[in-house]
């Protein structure tokens, strides 16, 4: 699997959402799941994806799908 | 618009921690609370309604922080209170509410929402380091799955969560400890520092006590805990902070204990205690204890009403709220673990608190 398909799996998983909804609209809150509960379970699930740690600011600035593959960056991740 | 408004030239979040007292500190307040002031009598006509109402005129007369105007924390409970527009608000938080209470609600923008955890990151950072670790709660993975019962345990779990990593709820769902998951948790993350978050009466009723009566210990003496939120309905069983420390030492080997003192209303700013066993205001907050029939200022030694303010709110008008909990200032810049600013002391709560004036006017 490619980056990218990794990253969509853990949105799709975790979210219950399908791959064509992943755009640059898709931030935080925009479905139910994706509240707060749902965001530290999305960012343990790209951690443990792409053996990484992220650091808490990047945790919290990380508002959306878009968002999300610039803070992998810092971590080494090209999605 | 006066000067006070400006946004300051050195941001906030670049104060030392802990490292400001005396006239340094008194000043950068005092500054941050007539620009906030200002900034929410012009942008929240309640709030201007309230305090011009009890006789404020305005900014530049607060010569000093017992000048700044205060609501009472309660009033957010009654009224929508926001200083930016509707359009703006990103997050809205709500408090626990104890039966019978209505909630109180908070709104936050994104600036002021950046701003709490900020702030959070760097009061944790000063107990825990830098990094985020392993991370045990002391509580089940219930009390945060269930999203319809969002409370404050939710809350204060979460927002704590962002410091830790590979969390493993300590309790199962019908809140008994779970030794066998706890133990291969800190078995897999032997030889680390490990995070641990609870509140003061769960930690107490469900890992100290429930360890004693099962004459089992548990291995955390590289542990690092972090609780607060008080007695609540337990206030019966309530120990004082030294047998409460003794009580985690022998059962769990851990001796890292930091209560924190913090509210919803002003969420990030919170007060933590340091090795020596005494709470801390941080740079971006301040104490002030109120006679809690006149709300005169009290001299430290006096026991009163507790005043905080601080830095963060922007979005809503609480940068300066009355509590319902009384306590005292036990010195500034003194302690002796050499942290700089006011040290402080919380006894309880006003039973049966009806603080009145502002709200009343109000209503009025």
């Amino acid at each position: 699997m490619s980056n990218k398909e990794k990253y969509d799996q853990v949105f799709i998983e975790n979210f219950s959402v399908s791959a064509d909804q992943l755009n640059a609209d898709f931030v935080y809150q925009c479905v139910p799941q994706w509240d707060s509960v749902g965001h530290m379970a999305m960012i343990a699930a790209l951690e443990d994806t792409f053996d990484i740690m992220m650091e808490t600011e990047d945790i919290i600035e990380f508002s959306s799908y878009t968002v999300g593959m610039e803070k992998l960056k810092k971590y080494g991740v090209e999605i | 618009m006066p000067e006070s408004h400006d946004r300051p030239a050195e941001p906030v979040t670049d104060w030392p921690c802990f490292g400001l007292g005396g006239a340094e500190k008194r000043d950068r307040m005092l500054a941050e609370m007539r620009r906030l002031t200002a900034h929410h009598r012009a942008a929240c006509a309640p709030y201007r309604a309230i305090v011009d109402k009890l006789g404020f005129a305005n900014e530049d007369r607060i010569a000093a922080l017992e000048d700044v105007p205060f609501l009472p924390v309660r009033l957010f409970k009654r009224q929508r209170l926001l200083s930016v527009p509707e359009a703006d608000v990103v997050k809205t938080m709500t408090s626990s509410g104890t039966s019978g209470q209505s909630r109180s609600q908070i709104f936050l923008d994104k600036a002021t929402s950046a701003l709490q955890v900020k702030v959070l990151s760097r009061i944790m950072a000063e107990v825990m380091g830098p990094k985020r670790l392993p991370m045990l709660v002391i509580d089940c993975r219930a009390t945060v799955a269930d999203r319809y019962r969002f409370s404050a345990r939710t809350a204060g779990i979460l927002g704590f969560s962002m410091f830790g990593r590979d969390v493993c709820y300590a309790l199962d769902d019908d809140m008994t400890l779970n030794p066998e998951r706890t133990r291969a948790f800190l078995d897999k993350h032997a030889g680390q520092d490990i995070l641990v978050f609870g509140f003061t009466f769960i930690v107490w009723r469900h890992l100290v006590r429930a360890l004693e009566a099962a004459r089992e210990t548990l291995h955390l003496d590289r542990g690092i805990l972090i609780h607060g939120g008080g007695w609540k309905q337990l206030q019966a069983e309530a120990v004082a902070p030294d047998a409460f420390r003794r009580g985690i030492a022998d059962v769990t080997g851990m001796t890292r204990v930091h209560n924190y003192y913090g509210m919803v209303e002003q969420t990030g700013s919170i007060f933590m205690e340091c090795a020596a066993g005494f709470l801390h205001a941080s740079a971006w907050s301040e104490i002030l204890i109120r006679d809690p029939v006149d709300f005169t200022p009290l001299p430290p030694g006096e026991t009163g009403l507790i005043h905080l303010l601080s830095v963060i709110p922007h979005s809503y008008p609480g940068h300066s709220l009355l509590s319902e909990d009384i306590g005292q200032v036990l010195g500034r810049d003194d302690c002796p673990c050499g942290r700089m600013g006011t040290r402080l002391r919380i006894d309880g709560r006003l039973e049966h608190a009806e603080i009145r004036g502002c709200s009343d006017t109000f209503a009025a």
